[in-house]
């Protein structure tokens, strides 16, 4: 049955008919939806993992076991999960094995738009791209087939914009496929130095022999038309080219990028007047042809810096624009913010008051950085709040008593650990705020380890944070409520006087989680209001200045209570819904 | 090169237009139609801009929408309406909520919402539809359908028989929200005739 489908639910799709097994993931814009469409199969196991690098783990040892398996994650998961993803190169698998990485050109969602192309090149893996949610399906089950014929994973290169389009796919059965024999082979699965040397030859051998397959492959594919330009290019910006070019170009169409097909690439080139490598990010398909002798232009046209369109193809090779019409007016920006309600604002609004320096961290409460709250200094990847502030504790750079780390709960549960561990370990006097909303919020409200909830929905154990700061060592540790903004305050100065690490843990669940009560609304006496501001301090989308006075959006309001507390005047009210 | 029919919708984060897009997806995908259809998810969805794009025709390359390509621009709120216009296409049919969601910049007190937007572009002689499509759908039982309401205000414009976009509205929201979401989508698609 054909379907309009979404191209990461076509990876799912993908994964159901290939018979796989075992899927293990931590979300990660734009890759999540891949593991949540897959929870929705019966015949599939999986799973969140608190991290990429346990997920990973997590299927490879389902893979060495005997079973096809998966795990997805965004762009800088890889980073996390590199340590094994180097090592299956050379352990190679038994079940197959397909790692979806999701990049983000352009940072729709992201700290930064690394290309990983690299993994594949300096893990020596195998990675094919896809173009559109069709060819996410065949190539997610082409993946699996060649895992186990060449005894190695298979990295699925994604980026924002295939798995977040979507376009027809056709669906077909699941073919099961039986656990493989496991059989005990340390020459193959004990990666110790005797035992390397020996699979780095493997290693070797298998990545030539991949890339003399390369030119025999069906997803890579040349497309000829008029032979005065040629275009070498691989998963979204093959539309791009179609788009602009038509039948004016031929077309070399990469399905796999690593390794990549000298032959065809050659071929390609002899075949065609003028050729471009259309890449998004790093000239990588570029440097290759280059290297290998190839007369090739791309970078030299093209931007290295994010995602491409029609429109950068057309302005920068053809020199073409499209004729539009713009308004003689002052468009103000509209960023992204915390949401009414929200249980950070409490937190940054008393971080702010404090003058404190934030270490931040990845989650929505990033948004903490943006105005008018402003009161984030840092942030960089997950976990470095706190180990960053250590370092900025200990070196004297930053006094430990105007100073915090925020972390969120899923993000604790991703990295903070270890940084808790090296601040009590090390003699640390440091305040970390774990800022409890009960869910892993920035992805669209995936559950974690300490929610009690599993990917399923399934009610189990619930990872107490109190407890395990408690077991790292920290002695000093309070719980309150974001909103309770007077106790917060209180209770941030009494952690920072003291010459321990302390950790405050501010718990009130996501506002948009369903089980929030939301039953009263607040609203303005407007005859009561002195224009104040107080009010627009906390940087509320609800709330907005009209004719002098402070006026609530009532059908966003959601009774959080927090602008209340900043009316000196009473003049903001709540009201039954 | 271009002959896809090309339909951006643009809003706030949080008005329905992830729905809206999925909507005119399925409907003109009834038809046989190739489409593409591109969405935002994550960060900027949090109060941001937010533009998806629905592309159809014979056969769809790219997914996306560039400056002077849309056949149609949908809005879900009049700045945002400003803000992509110039991904309009010459000629192009605009079609907009006449609802106002102040950004933080202006919540703040660090930038105007500009005045006479609709005047503005009325004046660059483009082919607009303009409607109170929140206060419609308020109407109609929920302030939450104001995206199917749009909908119904666009369908109005387009040459597609009204019961495919009835039918791709059916399959696309939950059962018990069945009837007042077609409700919501024919106050939207009289407006025109009115």
């Amino acid at each position: 049955m054909k379907k309009l489908m979404l191209g990461n639910d076509a990876v799912a799709r993908g994964l159901y008919e290939a018979g796989v097994r075992f899927v293990s993931s931590y979300p990660g814009t734009p890759s999540t939806e891949i593991t949540e469409c897959v929870s929705k199969y019966n015949e599939i196991y999986s799973e969140w993992a608190p991290n990429e690098k346990v997920a990973f783990e997590a299927a490879l040892g389902a893979a060495i076991s005997g079973a096809r398996s998966f795990c997805a994650m965004k762009h800088v998961g890889l980073n996390v999960a590199a340590d094994p993803l180097f090592i299956t190169s050379y352990t190679g698998i038994n079940g197959g094995m397909v790692i979806a990485v999701a990049d983000d050109p352009s940072m729709h969602s992201s700290q930064n738009e690394q290309d990983s192309r690299h993994y594949a090149i300096a893990a020596k893996l195998p990675m094919l791209e896809p173009s559109d949610s069709e060819e996410c399906l065949r190539f997610t089950k082409l993946a699996y087939d060649w895992s186990e014929k060449f005894d190695t994973p298979f990295l699925l290169r994604l980026s924002t914009r295939i798995s977040h389009s979507q376009s027809i796919v056709e669906e077909a059965e699941r073919i099961e496929s039986d656990l493989k024999e496991y059989q005990k082979n340390p020459s193959k699965y004990v990666m110790m130095p005797g035992n390397a040397k020996a699979r780095h030859v493997v290693v070797e051998k298998r990545l030539l022999e991949m890339a003399n397959w390369a030119n025999t492959l069906e997803i890579n594919k040349a497309e000829y038309h008029s032979k005065k330009l040629g275009i070498i290019c691989a998963g979204a910006t093959y539309a791009y080219a179609k788009e602009v070019f038509g039948e004016e170009a031929s077309y070399l169409k990469l399905g796999m990028v690593n390794p990549l097909p000298d032959e065809l690439l050659q071929n390609f080139c002899s075949n065609v007047e003028r050729v471009i490598v259309v890449e998004e990010l790093d000239p990588i398909i570029e440097t290759h042809c280059k290297a290998i002798g190839l007369s090739v232009e791309g970078k030299n046209l093209l931007p290295l810096l994010y995602e491409f369109s029609q429109e950068v193809l057309s302005d920068c090779i053809l020199g073409k624009k499209n004729d539009f019409i713009e308004l003689d007016l002052t468009i103000p920006v509209r960023p992204p913010v915390m949401c009414p309600g929200c249980p950070h604002r409490g937190l940054f609004y008393v971080l702010k008051k404090l003058k404190l320096t934030v270490s931040g961290d990845i989650g929505c409460y990033t948004l903490g950085a943006a105005p008018p709250l402003g009161a984030v200094d840092t942030t960089l990847c997950m976990g470095a709040s706190i180990s960053g502030l250590h370092g900025m504790n200990k070196c004297g750079g930053v006094d430990p008593k105007k100073s915090v780390a925020v972390i969120g709960d899923s993000t604790f549960a991703h990295s903070g650990l270890t940084g808790l561990m090296n601040m009590t370990y090390n003699k640390g006097v440091s305040t970390v705020i774990i800022s409890d909303n009960s869910i892993t919020g920035m992805t669209g409200h995936q559950q974690n380890p300490t929610t009690g909830k599993t990917l399923k929905n399934e009610e189990t154990l619930q990872i107490n944070i109190e407890k395990v700061c408690e077991a790292l060592g920290v002695r000093d540790i309070s719980v309150v409520d974001p909103n309770d903004t007077a106790v917060l305050e209180q209770t941030i100065k009494d952690a920072l006087a003291k010459e321990e690490v302390s950790v405050i843990i501010t718990r009130r669940p996501c506002v948009l989680l369903k089980y929030v009560v939301k039953d009263t609304y607040f609203s303005v006496a407007s005859d009561k209001c002195r224009s104040c501001r107080a009010c627009m301090q906390i940087g509320c989308p609800a709330i907005s200045f009209v004719d002098k006075k402070a006026v609530i959006d009532t059908s966003l309001c959601t009774g959080c209570t927090l602008c209340e507390k900043m009316c000196k005047f009473d003049a903001i009210h709540s009201t039954k819904r | 090169m271009n002959q896809t029919t090309n339909i951006m919708i643009s809003g706030v984060g949080g008005q329905g237009s992830l729905l809206a897009s999925r909507i005119l997806g399925n409907a003109v995908m009834s038809l046989g139609f190739d489409v593409k259809v591109s969405e935002v998810h994550g960060m900027s969805q949090r109060g941001g801009s937010v533009v998806t794009y629905v592309k159809y025709g014979k056969v769809v390359a790219s997914p996306v929408i560039c400056k002077g390509e849309a056949d149609f621009l949908l809005s879900f709120e009049q700045l945002e309406c400003a803000r992509w216009l110039p991904y309009l296409k010459i000629g192009g049919t605009v079609v907009t909520s006449t609802q106002k969601i102040n950004p933080m910049p202006v919540i703040i007190g660090a930038a105007e919402y500009p005045t006479g937007i609709i005047e503005s572009i009325e004046q660059k002689k483009i082919k607009l539809f303009h409607a109170d499509a929140l206060g419609v759908a308020k109407l109609c039982g929920t302030d939450k359908a104001a995206n199917v309401v749009l909908i119904g205000m666009l369908a109005a414009h387009m040459d597609i028989d009204k019961k495919v976009f009835l039918n791709a509205v059916e399959t696309s929201v939950p059962v018990k929200f069945k009837e007042l979401n077609l409700a919501a989508f024919e106050a939207g698609y009289q407006l025109k005739v009115n």
